[in-house]
């Protein structure tokens, strides 16, 4: 379980979060929506532990463990995994070196044994049928030359092999065609179970649509001001963020 | 001057007796005293039991080097050298060695288990006495020339090779064994003027490799400095020479992953390689030797000389090199590509931490018809390391159709590092043509971000990134070679992020 208690964070001295508490029990899934500069993504790196974001306050932690005192690297061992809004190129990267490495640092994490080389392929192409991606996906460099829809399926296909406790997924919507989200979402749908979470940050209600949240959460100007089951969703889609922000 | 007199008595009662118990026992009691001068040289030749044309050839360098200024126009800064102040003929250091792995520098020990060298090598690497007697287990080549003292594994790599026609032999037996080659091919592609280190090297080379490839052979292995018998340490001032006979084919390995103890500062080395038509000859180097401490006190001169000529139509000279080691690197892998549509290829990773400096590059000279090259030169710099790529590419009027393509990509690790990239360019071929390329770029936060996120630690997620950036270049190294350089690439970046 995912419990973040009056957080606060800033960047180059700017506060970007006044006081967040949140809590996402394991086994659900929850969604933060709000509208552009109001914390979503800050919220996401504070949490993975992206450099230049400073907690000033308030706590996190992840199955009782305080996960802000840990490098980026041990959160992910810990479970944690960020879909990235806009994943990184690592060229002369191959993909499959990256997927391994990253696979293999989390399971030593964990005390598990490393797979080789052919029980990976064994495992990661099984998850990218799945996905509906192709093989040669596998072969180029990570992300480079990927277009927007299959950065995000390459976010997803980590995530599949990592087998998260707890996911983050920035604005995984964007940028996808109908297709491509339907893909991605019947991915983080095939994760859910009694020991995953997610907290799905989008903008729009679209994503919603196909990965259902137990709970939706409205972030504004850096604080939760309203929360409450999947209808808030479609509220926020009819009358916009104005008329939940005049209501706070 | 009564020392050398002396010395050189010492030399002639030794070689008048107890020489025929061979060269390497009595190796503790001989040496030279500091200088140089002609006496040295001819001390040099006569320890080495030299034909008269040899001296000759060595004095003629050395008349050439007394006239010659050491060259200052590289990008690199060191305290003047004093020639006269060394040994330039000197026995391994008495030292004791230390008795066990115990006693060996832990950091250097680190370093080894991070390349996975087994620890039987490991001690022979760390000088420990007595280890080298048994052979490694279980992995070929074994890394370390010491281990070829079995005599079992030394036979059985020189049959294989006998049986082809192969020569591979140090260049002090090839003199004895196999003058009339020697005296072709020596100097003909580095010539003893060529330049200051060229000819310091050609005037006192203690030894070094020499290579034959018959007609029509290709090599059936891999030929390591290691494979060498009588090679116990990288010589200072080592001479190599290589020749592929026409149509022949051999791929020759130099150096070691694994950091090297070494008593000499400055490094002078000279490597000619010669290829005939429809003969290939693949060069790869693992460069690594001891870089200086964090700041930057110590650390290995590399001032090298490497020149290959395709004199033959159709033949390939292929230069990769990798280096992480040296304060200093010097070095300029060149190809003169003189037989009609040979080709010339330099593949190069330089990385420099610390204080470390490179100034590398190549040179291609274009005189032959349809001549091609190809460079790709990835230097990554972090802390103070200051890398430059230095490059020439000539195209001579009669080599017509000639192309060269030329990629240098500089990484840069922090902000107090430097990246420097001087190509010349000189078309004297209206149908040549020439293509240069050029990048720098930095290891960005988002991206080491990404791999952290990922569960990758700082440095592994440095590692990678530079791999991914060297990929053109390792690609091109033998296997074996290109495991070991990866991991070797990201221990010589440790430290620099962070």
């Amino acid at each position: 379980m995912l419990r973040i208690e009056g957080l606060t964070a800033e960047i180059d001295g700017k506060e970007i979060l006044k006081g967040i508490d949140l809590e996402v029990p394991t086994g659900e899934v929850h969604a933060i929506m709000g509208p552009n500069g109001s914390g979503k993504s800050t919220l996401s790196y504070v949490l993975s532990g992206r450099e230049g974001y400073e907690v000033t306050g308030g706590s996190a932690t992840l199955d009782g463990v305080d996960i802000l005192a840990m490098e980026p690297e041990e959160r992910a061992a810990a479970g944690l995994f960020l879909a990235f809004q806009y994943p990184v190129e690592l060229p002369g990267v191959g993909n499959v070196t990256f997927l391994r490495t990253a696979l293999n640092a989390i399971r030593k994490g964990r005390g598990e044994s490393e797979l080789d080389a052919m029980q990976f392929l064994k495992l990661a192409r099984e998850r990218m049928k799945a996905l509906s991606m192709p093989e040669d996906m596998l072969k180029r460099g990570v992300n480079v030359g990927f277009s927007g829809g299959e950065k995000k399926r390459n976010e997803i296909l980590q995530m599949a092999l990592l087998q998260p406790s707890m996911a983050i997924l920035d604005e995984t919507d964007s940028g996808l065609d109908i297709d491509a989200l339907k893909i991605v979402s019947d991915g983080v749908n095939a994760m859910r179970g009694p020991n995953f979470s997610a907290l799905v940050i989008t903008h729009y209600q679209r994503l919603l649509d196909y990965i259902v949240p137990d709970r939706v959460h409205v972030l504004m100007q850096g604080r939760i001001v309203k929360s409450g089951g999947p209808e808030l969703a479609q509220e926020l889609e009819a009358q916009g963020y104005g008329a939940v922000q005049n209501a706070a | 001057m009564p020392a050398v007199t002396e010395t050189i008595e010492t030399v002639q009662s030794v070689t008048e007796s107890t020489y025929k118990w061979g060269f390497e026992t009595d190796i503790e009691m001989e040496f030279a005293p500091k200088g140089l001068n002609e006496d040295i040289v001819r001390f040099i030749s006569a320890k080495k039991n030299e034909p008269e044309w040899l001296l000759e050839w060595r004095l003629r360098a050395f008349s050439a080097w007394k006239a010659m200024v050491e060259p200052r126009w590289a990008a690199v800064k060191y305290p003047p050298i004093d020639y006269q102040d060394a040994h330039y003929y000197a026995a391994p250091k008495t030292k004791v060695g230390p008795k066990s792995l115990d006693e060996v520098d832990p950091e250097l020990l680190k370093t080894y288990a991070k390349l996975g060298i087994p620890l039987r090598e490991q001690e022979i690497l760390a000088g420990v006495e007595g280890a080298g007697s048994v052979p490694a287990e279980g992995r070929m080549p074994v890394a370390v020339d010491a281990v070829f003292d079995s005599v079992s594994v030394a036979t059985s790599y020189k049959e294989r090779l006998g049986k082809e026609g192969i020569i591979f032999c140090s260049i002090s037996e090839a003199v004895q064994e196999h003058p009339e080659l020697v005296r072709k091919y020596l100097g003909t592609v580095v010539p003893q003027g060529d330049n200051f280190f060229a000819a310091l090297n050609s005037a006192v080379f203690t030894d070094g490799s020499f290579v034959y490839i018959p007609k029509g052979v290709r090599c059936p292995m891999e030929l390591s400095t290691y494979f060498r018998i009588n090679a116990k340490s990288t010589g200072q001032f080592e001479r190599t020479l290589i020749i592929a006979d026409a149509g022949s084919h051999v791929s020759y390995l130099e150096g070691c992953t694994a950091p090297m103890r070494d008593e000499n500062q400055l490094h002078a080395a000279v490597v000619e390689l010669v290829a005939m038509d429809d003969a290939t000859i693949k060069y790869s180097t693992v460069q690594n030797w001891y870089p200086g401490d964090a700041e930057g006190k110590g650390g290995i001169y590399n001032f090298v000389t490497k020149r290959g000529a395709c004199r033959g139509a159709r033949s390939k000279i292929s230069w990769t090199q990798v280096e992480t080691g040296s304060a200093i690197t010097w070095k300029y892998p060149s190809c003169i590509l003189q037989g009609e549509d040979s080709v010339g290829e330099f593949y190069s990773v330089a990385i420099t931490n610390n204080y470390q400096q490179a100034d590398t590059g190549t040179k291609m000279f274009h005189i032959g018809p349809r001549t091609k090259s190809t460079i790709v030169s990835k230097g990554i710099s972090a802390g103070h390391g200051q890398n430059t790529y230095r490059g020439l590419v000539r195209i001579g009027a009669k080599a017509k159709g000639a192309r060269n393509f030329t990629q240098c990509d500089s990484l840069l690790i922090g902000d107090l590092c430097g990246a420097h990239t001087v190509p010349y360019i000189e078309n004297r071929c209206v149908s040549a043509k020439v293509e240069h390329e050029a990048t720098t770029s930095r290891i960005a936060e988002d991206q080491l971000f990404y791999c952290r996120q990922r569960g990758l630690t700082q440095e592994e997620a440095v590692g990678l990134i530079v791999n991914g950036f060297c990929r053109e270049v390792l690609k091109e190294l033998p296997m074996e070679f290109a495991v070991e350089a990866q991991k070797l690439l990201q221990i010589s970046l440790e430290g620099s992020v962070g």
